[in-house]
């Protein structure tokens, strides 16, 4: 009888460790490393005003989000009505980087579907992109009023990730603006 | 045979049209294969299952370009992976650095082959004090 319980004990463990494995969820989602870590620095041009420029600077002393689009990203257009709907409630300041775009096809995409963001940042090249680690868009960073990088949300956003993702995060239910 | 000769030839010439840009391309040999190096090293973090070397995705072709920018003045490799792993989290390296949280995935290991190794000692002795021809253990 004894023999058989090391292995019971050994079969058990690595069954346990199977299905915290299947239930992580979305296998490719990372955590990022910016959680916790002030959001980093940046500057950049506008994308409908390339004189202008916009950084990490511009978000300081609210709660706010950067949304991570382009106009080839489908999953974007899906977000899209929702961070309108944010933006028409005021909920959140929300500030975009336009990655890897068409500046042209981007401020049609704006004008056609509607504009939720504050101001996006014109990331051309992407070099912004890896400072933020982005990896697929949409990629949605909750930035704190210190600039501290709280939350970030891989994929579209909806009103189910919102309530139990973002706004669980913000102290004050972030009625910012 | 001269047609499968040519199907072949057409077969493996058509691949190589497949082949991925390669990119920057360094005057000195060293920084060259050091560039090779670090690139089929890093993970895609858009297919996940490639290297940046391997793969044509415009994330990966963007890293291909910061690194070779980093190489060119003259980062160290160590410098370059702390890059990544500050943006993208150990995960990005398909080599984990031999440090911190990663080290217990290289001593693991050798841990379960010391372990392996001595269980197997024990279970040998103990079927080596039974008398010769009981094969029934016990």
């Amino acid at each position: 009888m004894n023999r058989f319980v090391w292995p019971l004990v050994a079969v058990i463990a690595l069954l346990v460790f199977l299905v915290m494995g299947l239930r992580h969820g979305d296998p490719r989602a990372l955590p990022s490393p910016f959680i916790g870590k002030p959001a980093p620095q940046f500057e950049l041009p506008t994308l409908k005003n390339p004189e202008v420029t916009i950084g990490t600077n511009t978000m300081a002393g609210n709660y706010a989000l950067v949304n991570v689009w382009a106009t080839w990203c489908v999953m974007c257009r899906a977000e899209h009505p929702f961070l309108l709907e944010l933006a028409a409630n005021k909920a959140i300041p929300i500030y975009g980087i336009n990655w890897r775009d068409s500046r042209l096809e981007a401020i049609r995409w704006l004008d056609d579907l509607g504009d939720p963001y504050l101001a996006s940042a014109y990331d051309e090249d992407g070099r912004v992109g890896i400072d933020w680690g982005v990896y697929g868009a949409p990629e949605t960073f909750l930035v704190d009023p210190d600039g501290i990088v709280v939350y970030k949300h891989l994929g579209p956003l909806d009103p189910v990730v919102w309530q139990r993702e973002f706004v669980s995060r913000m102290s004050g239910g972030g009625q910012a603006q | 045979m001269k047609r499968l000769f040519a199907v072949v030839a057409t077969v493996l010439l058509v691949s190589s049209a497949f082949a991925i840009d390669e990119g920057k391309r360094f005057d000195d040999p060293e920084m060259q294969a050091r560039y090779e190096k670090l690139i089929s090293e890093v993970r895609c973090l858009q297919c996940q299952n490639q290297s940046i070397k391997d793969s044509n995705v415009s994330l990966a072709a963007d890293l291909r370009r910061e690194i070779a920018r980093m190489i060119d003045e003259g980062q160290t490799d160590d410098e370059i992976a702390e890059f990544l792993v500050v943006r993208y989290g150990e995960f990005a390296l398909y080599s984990p650095r031999k440090t911190g949280k990663t080290l217990v995935l290289w001593l693991v290991p050798f841990l379960l082959v010391l372990f392996g190794g001595y269980a197997l000692l024990r279970v040998l002795k103990h079927r080596m004090s039974l008398p010769i021809g009981d094969d029934t253990e016990q």
